[in-house]
């Protein structure tokens, strides 16, 4: 005998909708339904909540939630671009748009929320939008294209994202405020002035205490606004982000209970006024009397309901934390718990800096228990802070040393050691350090992502990710777990481990530290791996082991990968490529014209690099000399494009010529450049200098950046582009040229002295113990007592500075390697072909295809240079 | 295959027979040079941290590049002598020319001798 399964009908696929299709399959309770659901958008639920990524560069199919397959592994019929329009209780039915009638046993509604447009005239005019979805973003970058001036209508959360996306699209752009300050329900007047001046320093004009009347409308195209002052603005294009009210109208018109102001009314199991009908999300009244707009709340909601039905005991929703951190127009804005001291007897602290643009204020009792706060410009603190927030228990460490900013004397921050294991670490899905711990001790996951997939946590908004990290790794190292961190197979120590043996043993060559220290049997060569990377930690210590400072001689020169051993970047043809130094992008226009002679001469292709200068590519082993002699004469030296070591530091143009800078990156980017090469380190380092908060340089993005302020300079430290990118964290601010190149001598010697091999800074302030505090505790408040150490090791490595291509030049030694053949010197490598393309050269791939293309392609007419001919061909 | 080496010269086996690579001491420990056989093919000549010398087909099989002989030598735990590509990073045996990292690969292994 077969039953029927009862009907559970889910109106409003989006995140709310998504996750408690996902709580259905977790708790089983998709098992006892048919689950149907009615979608109004023609797409699965994606991320509104990283909807402006999509500018970004985050496709629409990016922002997806589901992982392809969900809804059909576990049944859900989906039906899209399906609203529904009418719900009859009574019948237990609803229907849709196109007419069909659909019965169900059990209905959830997660219909979300609307727009609010203020009633005023031409709302509805041609360059008027909203931002909710991904077809108001599509239809807001279509329309910017013809469009100079846009205004957002609302300084909140949504409407400073609206802005950030129009800043993006390249207009000149308004936020219009009705309350005093921007974010009103988030931060105070203090923290609002903060995060005005610094989103007003990045060109977007704020306004606020005003009202908008009307909007202007010519040819039934939006073309201006007119205020409640009586001021006016003309504006091509106007996007509403005024807040959002419920979607109830379809509980509305059948009858269920809603709330005077909008909102479904449930009660504390999130049961509507009809025992059949659920609600959850944005669409409902929840019993404290208010609609939550946020998605945490909305998560907690669908959990609960799914609980329910799958017959276990749920968590009742009785309200929610409306704690937030959010980036918003790369300003971080934090706000949680009680931040606006509501609480009877609560006491501030309070921190502001207006020229940085950094706010900070905590919320406490008499005691010294947290009861909430407010950061702005700087919200690293927030992870650690709110989950303490109203726990009761006193802060470890008094609370003015918090909101102190980094390098000042007494600023601490709290690891994860410091939370209880009540304390939610994950506010989005609401989970615990009880339960992160869980995962590692109960389930075995041993790595972040394994321990995201199993709780959840960090795969909301991502900001307690970094936490998260500390936490499990702490409980592994508790649980005793052991992983093999040797280099390679030859040594059972690390990096950083084995650049102490050297340094204090002084072991000045790989054959010595691999007899003395190495795991592998006697007689062992070493391996591809451990072989560089002892060669660079023995490059980087040269002038203490008394080691050549030139990575080419004795035993250095049998470690190094062909790159390093022929000073040049082996291409995917055998050819290499060829990168002088250009300090800081600065090049004058005779040298220039030498570059272009040179790869005309040669035959090269020429491209600009990302680190402003010019990669010459095409160069076979034995014209690498004859190239970088020429280049040499000139003035040129290594770029050390090749080497794991400093490759640039690009700058903007800065005060000298720019009018927004404030000051002369160029000089100090050549400056730090010169510094710095040559500098052999686990990984390459890149480098910027901007002249001003506008950041041209995109100095965040580099390993150590720098950014001018009116008062000196800003230092940030581990950022990344490619694969993994990163934004670097602020080490010290406002520094002179002087404690500038200070800090920077230590913290790359730091790095050098603890990192892992082939690890980037970025990886490595979020890998090593304590993180970007405990960094900024050696590099600037010198903790550990080895600062002078760092600096006199940098001081020897810029002493003992030489270019290594005018070296190399100078010494026939060193010469002999630059040839094709052993047996025939001066015999070009055959197998080194060029074909044309856009009027330069590229490998002709097709002759590496077998080895009888290359033999069938030798003949005795070939040119010396083949590229010349090619390129004669091309002309 | 291996010779140790006492003399001066290095020499190559190929069907023209027993032909000159290089004097002994410009073989670096650790490290190959490129040779331009007389039919047009390439072979990589290594010496090894021991004072053994190897050769091999220099084109890398996995790109068709002719750079084996620019790859770092390097030995298994349990003691086989292998070069890895300077591109992709394969290693091959130098005394079998079995790849490694992939047993349906293996390059051509030559003879050479110290003399």
């Amino acid at each position: 005998m077969t039953t029927t399964k009862p009907t559970l009908l889910l109106v409003g696929y989006g995140m709310v909708g998504h996750r408690f299709l996902e709580a259905l399959a977790d708790t089983g309770a998709a098992a006892r339904y048919r689950v149907v659901v009615l979608a109004e958008e023609p797409r699965p639920a994606y991320d509104r909540v990283g909807l402006t990524s999509y500018f970004s560069g985050r496709s629409a199919d990016d922002l997806l939630l589901a992982e392809e397959g969900f809804t059909d592994r576990h049944g859900f019929e989906v039906h899209l671009s399906s609203p529904a329009v009418s719900l009859d209780p009574a019948a237990r039915t609803v229907t849709t748009a196109a007419g069909h009638t659909l019965s169900y046993d059990t209905l959830v509604l997660a219909t979300g929320s609307y727009p609010f447009v203020p009633p005023v005239d031409g709302r509805d005019a041609e360059g008027c939008f909203v931002y909710r979805t991904i077809e108001d973003l599509q239809a807001i970058e279509a329309y910017s294209a013809g469009a100079r001036v846009g205004a957002v209508v609302g300084g909140g959360l949504l409407g400073l994202e609206a802005a950030g996306a129009l800043k993006g699209l390249g207009l000149e752009t308004h936020v219009v405020e009705f309350a005093p300050r921007l974010m009103p329900v988030q931060v105070d007047d203090a923290g609002g002035a903060a995060l005005r001046r610094t989103i007003e320093s990045m060109g977007v004009v704020v306004h606020t205490g005003i009202g908008t009347k009307a909007i202007t409308v010519a040819e039934g195209r939006a073309v201006g606004m007119s205020f409640t002052d009586d001021s006016e603005l003309a504006t091509d294009l106007v996007v509403f982000s005024a807040g959002v009210r419920p979607r109830d109208q379809l509980a509305r018109e059948a009858g269920l209970t809603v709330g005077e102001r909008g909102g479904i009314a449930i009660d504390e199991h999130c049961r509507t006024s009809d025992p059949h009908v659920f609600a959850i999300g944005e669409c409902a009244l929840a019993v404290d009397g208010r609609v939550y707009g946020l998605v945490a709340p909305g998560y907690e909601m669908a959990v609960s309901v799914a609980q329910q039905l799958a017959e276990q005991a749920a968590q009742p929703f009785t309200g929610a934390d409306l704690s937030t951190k959010l980036k918003l127009l790369g300003v971080d804005v934090a706000s949680f718990g009680d931040a606006f001291g509501s609480t009877p007897g609560s006491l501030d602290v309070v921190y502001s800096d207006s020229r940085s643009g950094v706010y900070k204020k905590l919320v406490v009792t008499g005691e010294g228990e947290l009861l909430g706060g407010i950061l702005v410009g700087d919200a690293s603190a927030y992870a650690t802070l709110r989950p303490l927030a109203g726990t009761g228990r006193p802060l470890p460490v008094p609370a003015e040393s918090l909101v102190l900013p980094a390098g000042a004397d007494t600023a601490v921050s709290l690891g994860s050691s410091a939370l209880p294991d009540e304390a939610v670490v994950c506010s989005c899905n609401n989970v615990t350090k009880g339960t992160i711990r869980a995962a590692v001790t109960d389930h075995q996951c041993t790595t972040v992502p394994e321990v995201k997939k199993c709780t959840r946590a960090g795969t909301n908004c991502g900001s307690c990710v970094k936490l998260l990290g500390t936490i499990v790794a702490d409980e592994l190292e508790a649980g005793g777990v052991e992983v093999d961190r040797g280099l390679c197979p030859c040594f059972a120590h690390t990096r950083a481990e084995l650049y102490e043996i050297v340094l204090v043993k002084r072991i000045p060559t790989h054959r010595q530290l691999l007899a003395e220290h190495g795991r592998a049997p006697e007689g062992s060569e070493g391996c591809e791996v451990c072989k560089p990377t002892v060669a660079s930690i023995i490059a980087s210590l040269a002038p203490e082991l008394e080691a050549s400072g030139h990575i080419l001689d004795g035993e250095q020169s049998g470690l190094q990968d062909t790159n390093d051993h022929f000073l040049a970047n082996l291409q995917k043809n055998g050819s290499y490529s060829v990168v002088p130094r250009i300090p800081g992008g600065e090049i004058t226009p005779d040298k220039l014209i030498v570059i272009g002679e040179v790869a005309k001469e040669f035959g090269l292709y020429t491209k600009i690099t990302g680190g402003q200068r010019i990669d010459l590519f095409g160069a076979s082993v034995d014209q690498l000399p004859m190239i970088w002699s020429r280049l040499v004469a000139a003035g040129f030296e290594s770029g050390h494009a090749y080497g794991k070591s400093l490759r640039t530091v690009k700058s903007c143009v800065g005060s000298t010529w720019c009018r927004y800078g404030v000051q002369d990156s160029v000089a100090m980017a050549i400056q730090l450049e010169l510094r710095y090469r040559g500098l052999r380190s686990p990984h390459k380092l890149k480098s910027a200098v901007s002249g001003c908060a506008r950041e041209c340089a995109e100095a965040r993005g580099k390993d150590f950046g720098v950014i001018a302020t009116t008062n000196g300079w800003n230092l940030y430290v581990g950022g990344n582009g490619g694969a993994t990118p990163r934004h670097a964290d602020l080490l010290a601010q406002d520094l002179d040229d002087e404690q500038l190149v200070r800090l920077i001598d230590r913290f790359l010697m730091f790095y050098i002295r603890t990192a892992d091999r082939l690890e980037r800074t970025s990886t490595w302030l979020e890998r090593i113990e304590g993180g970007l505090d405990h960094v900024r505790e050696v590099v600037v408040e010198d903790s550990l007592g080895i600062a002078e150490e760092l600096e006199a090791l940098m001081a020897r490595h810029i002493g003992d500075y030489q270019d290594e291509w005018a070296a190399t030049l100078a010494d026939p030694e060193r010469m002999r390697r630059f040839v094709s053949f052993v047996n025939a010197p001066g015999v070009p490598d055959p197998s080194i072909r060029f074909v044309p393309e856009r009027d330069q050269v590229k490998p002709d791939l097709v002759l590496l295809a077998t080895e009888e293309q290359l033999l069938a392609a030798l003949d005795p007419d070939n040119a010396p240079f083949p590229a010349d001919r090619i390129l004669e061909e091309a002309r | 295959m291996t010779i140790t080496a006492s003399a001066t010269r290095v020499e190559l086996l190929s069907p023209a027979g027993w032909s000159p690579v290089c004097d002994w001491d410009l073989l670096v420990p650790g490290r190959g040079v490129a040779v331009l056989l007389p039919d047009g093919r390439q072979a990589a000549v290594f010496r090894d941290g021991s004072d053994r010398i190897y050769a091999v087909d220099n084109r890398d099989p996995f790109t068709g590049a002719y750079v084996l002989s620019r790859g770092l030598i390097g030995s298994t735990a349990d003691g086989r002598v292998y070069v890895a590509s300077p591109l992709l990073k394969q290693r091959f045996d130098l005394l079998t020319g079995e790849c490694l990292d992939d047993e349906d690969v293996r390059i051509a292994v030559h003879t050479a001798r110290s003399a």
